[in-house]
């Protein structure tokens, strides 16, 4: 008698298993914002490929960036870039509110507060974003 | 408010029933009862053979977890006036086998809890004469937050990830994990993490967070999840850069 005691319930007969339904994430709103948050990862992964397109023109000479520019002009890509960026903010969203649970940080032996936390990627969200303005337009 | 809720109750006997049915009761609803006092009404008053679990009505025993509109919910502290004018429908707590009505078989959780060894791990006992292990409270604190785990099953029931993939290891197990490896007089962190860091550990968890939306117990689950991971990635980190012996 190697199994444990309790191994024959393992395929009771008589208890009924429900089983998930396919369309689960469909049921509440915090199971549908994580599907979404999950898929805009994809949305992430375009805007790298269409940064790498535009390093790749730029690289070309003029003509090729020029090329590259109307092609971002077609409405189809504008329309994609369009949906990109809602998910990109959404992604970043809702991965900085999420940042404190997963990051305990002490100073001077006091448990910083989860909410500086996702205050400090916010402001670092800002900092960078507000550098990338300086560079494209301040320095024209 | 009503002075009556309607109670819509899934039961499965399974000595006359292939798969779960509603039965409907309507029991009184004054302002301080709750989901749990309906279900004792039922069973005194109305209906005898209706069967669930409960025990000490005060959110501290952890057997009254059941679905309570679509919700994991301890009965006892969820008040039945919040769901005015009714109905209020109570199932069995999700992603579990279904014993009779709303009593759920968890045995599987049961089977999981003791691999993460909840238990503190010691390389060496010091001996007797050296007196205990002592805790300043910023040590206790460090802990403390995931040691007030009921084992009520609300967060299994809200994990996705555990109804799509039962061999998920699950929120609270691992919630109790991080509990033993934050406490100052535990040795055990890396054999638990040697069993925890795999795809039915903490990797499998994608971080939904309705384990700590749910939880009675403010223990956030999702949070020591995600924090587990860090320490895995930095070990992991660590293990590639550095030689053994620094570790």
């Amino acid at each position: 008698m190697n199994q444990p005691p309790h191994a024959y319930t393992d395929f009771h007969p008589r208890w009924y298993r429900p089983r998930l339904s396919t369309y689960w994430w469909l049921d509440r709103w915090p199971y549908l914002a994580f599907i979404l948050r999950e898929l805009s990862s994809v949305f992430v992964a375009w805007a790298v490929v269409y940064l790498l397109f535009l390093v790749q023109a730029l690289a070309r000479g003029a003509s090729s960036y020029r090329q590259f520019l109307d092609w971002s002009a077609s409405p189809g890509i504008v329309l994609l870039n369009v949906v990109a960026l809602a998910f990109l903010c959404f992604h970043a969203v809702t991965w900085f509110n999420l940042a404190p649970q997963a990051m305990v940080v002490h100073m001077r032996g006091k448990r910083v507060p989860g909410m500086w936390i996702a205050i400090s990627n916010y402001v670092a969200w800002a900092v960078v974003s507000l550098l990338v303005i300086w560079l494209l337009v301040a320095r024209d | 408010m009503p002075d009556r809720i309607t109670l819509q109750v899934v039961r499965y006997r399974p000595e006359k029933e292939a798969e779960p049915t509603e039965q409907e009761y309507e029991v009184p609803c004054p302002k301080d009862w709750v989901v749990l006092d309906g279900l004792n009404y039922i069973k005194d008053q109305l209906d005898g053979t209706l069967s669930y679990r409960w025990s000490c009505r005060m959110g501290i025993c952890g057997s009254c977890g059941m679905m309570v509109n679509g919700e994991p919910k301890l009965t006892c502290a969820t008040f039945l006036s919040e769901y005015g004018p009714g109905p209020v429908r109570v199932e069995p707590l999700r992603n579990f086998p279904i014993v009779r009505d709303l009593v759920v078989e968890m045995g599987d959780f049961m089977r999981k809890l003791p691999t993460v060894k909840p238990w503190i791990v010691r390389k060496e006992e010091k001996p007797l004469a050296e007196g205990e292990y002592r805790q300043t409270p910023e040590q206790l604190d460090e802990y403390k937050q995931f040691s007030m785990c009921i084992n009520c099953m609300l967060c299994y029931s809200a994990c996705p990830v555990y109804g799509l993939e039962p061999h998920f290891v699950g929120p609270a197990a691992i919630a109790l994990a991080q509990r033993y490896n934050l406490d100052s007089r535990d040795q055990g962190s890396r054999e638990r993490l040697d069993l925890l860091s795999d795809h039915e550990g903490i990797w499998g968890c994608t971080f939904v967070g309705e384990c700590t939306r749910v939880c009675p117990k403010h223990v956030d689950p999702a949070g020591a999840i995600q924090r587990y991971k860090l320490t895995a990635a930095l070990d992991w980190l660590k293990g590639f850069f550095l030689p053994r012996g620094a570790r």
